[in-house]
């Protein structure tokens, strides 16, 4: 197969950093780079995927632009990741929705949201979409629960589908094993190396951002995001527990669990992209892809919405804008998860693997195993 | 020299003016700052440019007693000073040698307390894992860590700002004539630090020490070390010490650029094959000692052979038992074929392979030991790693002299004071790093050595610089 313009130059710079290796101790990808001597495009995918992006390697560099050899690594392989999301996208036909992701992931939202409007006042009146509700059950007065759970679990469903197709795809094209899933050391390794962002931190002195000044903040705002989803996909987990196991319907108290997840998880993903975005929009523009821009903009602004229509829900559950809200926070959280497959989200996906793989490497290299 | 009536005259006076902007100046300026001057750095270069040869250095050699955690083991004053003695064969000022070796010790804190990185010897850096410190990040990560150190404290650091000129009064120095842009500014200082390296980067130079054949060397790196503070201080009655025309000189890729190409485009495959000049001819013993101990001296053979270029020629055998490098190898399924694609006599190249394939006597190949793979009644003989090139696809590098630096300098006191022609010391200038490190490497190399010479005199200097406005 044809080599893209993109591995081709990351080809090119990889060849560089091997002769140099003086960035070996900043991170994971130049260790894995030194155990070879050519790349193939699948390890040049993999590279793409293990670099976190956290910029060390282009303030150290000898190399980088205005010297002539215009080392670039963290934007060419930033290019190369965002290439590589289109090519392992299931199904096929959908991998378009990564060429104008912003504008796609906008598009399907407000879609998604006046779906919601609309099904709201197609089930009920137009008049009960502004009644004001108490207690339990006055969510499913608008939705019925089952109704709700069959959207959401399709749409939940379809990702993973996604997520599996495209994680054999990553897989393949960088040559590893199906059996290195299985193995309990490399997988937990890379979950402690992924729950810590052991990579998001320069070597030691944190990530480069606008200058070769060093700080520790977008690790942060990561975290809060990262955290921040688990404790709202914890929250909805609880309450479907408490639904069909206890048969206890929402909404529930502000002190009861559901509700206590989802304000941390609610403050975590609205405050954690702010901070993220605002970090990016201070970023030096060297050590970027500008073709991602959309994409990621789109993911954090998806996770505030989410956020922010969730925690209105919250604090307006008793009035009469309840309704409204509702329909813009399940449109928001429909359309989050439906895009999941095909935007920035994807990338916790193949980083991590390519974290596993890296272990997975580690691993056999200390045991002498042959690398790859 | 600019004439006086163009200059204009900087509004502010500093404690120390710290010519030049690599490790030896920023050690320099940061010493003197902390010991409470006000402190100018003048950086010829860009600020993406800054630090002259420190962007492509990795490591320093510094004594300890024990390990450490980026150090695997204890390295002694007494063994420094043994390596120093063997690959100076004694062109080194014992004294000065042993003072920079002990206070060397101290500098591995000291340095990390300006905010320095080290990491543990990885892959590439086994072999001096015990010796020499690695900078995490290399050379650049540690200019910019001393940069930012050096401007937290107050250092002021002006960039693209060439020393033209120097205003010295006998052994004293009083200002700085500096070129920025169109302009020139005269900088007053009560004292001087010296760090603005050597003159590798001046080929004119270099042709007035080694001839004409001089235009046909790659400088590996800063174009900005031209000599000009060095050519000023000597004018001026600083005694030199150093060979005015010798360079430590490897053989690079002939096909990196004039300046500037760094770490990436030296080749680790003499040992591997044979190496050829353009007459398709052998001319030295390219296994007469592992690498490490001969690369050194390549530069200077390729330098004496036509054209001052030359031809590493291997087999696939060899292929991958070396460090990769930037340019690809030139690769032919024959010798003649090769021959063709580097512009050599396909018949003589022929006659020499063959020539050095019936010489070899078969032993136990190994590339980590001297091996006993040799050729016999050859001239020259292959000593080790001999063996056939015979299997192809066959390679070359075509390589050129590629220059690191010079050994000319201004003499120094254990102060790191200069030293007048006419005896005794200067009053107020000092130096540091290349621009001085002949007092203590008259000849050779050892790793990492040249940032030792940097942070040690550099810390000196600026110490003894900032005692003058005490």
């Amino acid at each position: 197969m044809q080599r893209s313009a993109t591995l081709t130059e990351a080809d090119r710079l990889m060849t560089i950093c091997n002769s140099c290796r003086y960035c070996e101790g900043l991170c994971a990808v130049f260790p894995a780079m030194e155990i070879r001597r050519a790349f193939t495009s699948g390890d040049l995918n993999y590279f793409a995927n293990l670099c976190h992006s956290c910029g060390a390697c282009y303030v150290d560099c000898q190399f980088s632009p205005p010297h002539e050899f215009d080392v670039r690594v963290p934007a060419v392989l930033a290019k190369a990741r965002r290439e590589s999301y289109a090519d392992y996208a299931w199904p096929r036909a959908l991998a378009p929705l990564f060429r104008s992701n912003g504008l796609a992931i906008a598009l399907i939202t407000v879609l998604s949201i006046a779906a919601f409007i609309l099904g709201f006042v197609a089930l009920n009146d137009s008049a009960a979409l502004f009644a004001r509700r108490h207690g339990p059950g006055s969510f499913y007065a608008l939705m019925p629960h089952n109704m709700m759970a069959l959207l959401f679990g399709a749409a939940f469903l379809w990702a993973v589908v996604a997520f599996v197709n495209g994680a054999r795809a990553f897989w393949n094209d960088i040559g590893e094993q199906a059996s290195t899933l299985a193995r309990p050391r490399p997988l937990l390794q890379a979950v402690r190396d992924a729950a810590s962002l052991r990579y998001l931190d320069g070597g030691g002195v944190g990530c480069y951002n606008e200058d070769e000044r060093p700080n520790d903040n977008r690790r942060l705002y990561h975290h809060l995001t990262f955290y921040g989803f688990l404790l709202c996909f914890a929250s909805t987990s609880v309450a479907t527990l408490y639904h069909y196991l206890l048969h206890r319907e929402a909404p529930y108290p502000f002190w009861d669990l559901p509700v206590v997840l989802g304000t941390l998880g609610g403050l975590g993903i609205m405050i954690g992209p702010i901070g993220l975005y605002a970090a990016k929009r201070k970023r030096d523009a060297a050590l970027m892809d500008p073709a991602s821009r959309g994409m990621d903009v789109a993911f954090l602004a998806m996770l505030v919405l989410t956020g922010v229509t969730g925690l209105a829900v919250l604090l307006l559950r008793e009035t009469s804008a309840m309704g409204v809200l509702l329909a813009l926070h399940l449109g928001a959280v429909f359309a989050l998860f439906i895009t999941l497959p095909y935007g920035k989200f994807v990338h916790g996906l193949y980083r991590f693997m390519a974290l596993v793989r890296y272990a997975r490497e580690r691993h056999s290299a200390e045991r002498g195993e042959h690398a790859t | 020299m600019t004439g006086n009536g163009d200059i204009a005259d900087h509004s502010l006076a500093y404690d120390v003016v710290v010519v030049g902007g690599g490790n030896a100046a920023l050690c320099a300026a940061i010493a003197a700052r902390r010991a409470g001057a006000s402190v100018i750095v003048l950086e010829a270069a860009s600020k993406f440019y800054r630090g002259g040869n420190t962007r492509h250095t990795r490591n320093m050699r510094c004594a300890h007693d024990a390990a450490t955690a980026t150090l695997s083991g204890p390295y002694t004053e007494d063994e420094f000073w043994d390596d120093l003695l063997r690959v100076t064969e004694g062109q080194t000022n014992e004294q000065l040698a042993r003072m920079m070796i002990r206070e060397s010790k101290e500098m591995l804190t000291w340095i990390v307390e300006q905010g320095v990185r080290f990491q543990p010897s990885l892959g590439g850096t086994l072999s001096l894992g015990r010796t020499n410190s690695f900078f995490l990040g290399g050379g650049r990560a540690m200019l910019n860590a001393l940069y930012l150190t050096a401007e937290r404290l107050g250092v002021e650091v002006h960039y693209e700002s060439e020393v033209v000129a120097l205003d010295i009064d006998q052994a004293r120095f009083c200002a700085a004539i500096v070129r920025r842009g169109e302009r020139c500014i005269r900088i007053r200082g009560k004292a001087l630090v010296a760090a603005a390296g050597g003159f590798e980067s001046n080929i004119d130079k270099l042709v007035e020490g080694w001839g004409e054949i001089a235009r046909n060397f790659l400088i590996r790196g800063t174009p900005n070390n031209r000599g000009t503070v060095l050519d000023l201080l000597l004018g001026a009655g600083v005694d030199s010490i150093g060979d005015p025309t010798q360079c430590h000189a490897v053989a690079i890729d002939a096909r990196a650029p004039k300046y500037d190409g760094g770490i990436i485009t030296r080749l680790d495959c003499v040992v591997f094959g044979i190496v050829v000049n353009n007459k398709a001819e052998r001319f030295y013993d390219e296994g007469e000692d592992v690498w490490p101990k001969r690369y050194a001296i390549w530069g200077r053979l390729v330098a004496a052979q036509p054209d001052q270029i030359a031809y590493i020629i291997f087999d696939s055998k060899s292929a991958n038992l070396f460090m990769p490098s930037l340019y690809p190898a030139v690769a032919a399924s024959s010798i003649g074929e090769l021959a063709g694609q580097l512009g050599l006599d396909p018949d003589r190249l022929s006659a020499t392979v063959t020539q050095f394939n019936a010489a070899v006597r078969d032993g136990t190949f190994n590339p980590d030991i001297l091996d006993d793979c040799h050729t016999e009644g050859l001239t020259p003989t292959k000593s080790h790693w001999a063996r056939r090139i015979d299997t192809g696809p066959y390679y070359a590098y075509p390589v050129r002299p590629g220059i690191t630096f010079t050994y000319l300098g201004v003499r120094v006191d254990h102060e790191a004071r200069m030293m007048m022609k006419g005896g005794g010391p200067a009053d107020n200038m000092y130096a540091a790093g290349e621009i001085m490190a002949g007092n203590v490497l008259g000849r050779g190399y050892a790793a990492g050595i040249g940032m030792t010479i940097g942070s040690v005199f550099g810390r000196i200097a600026g110490r003894g610089a900032a005692r003058h406005a005490a």
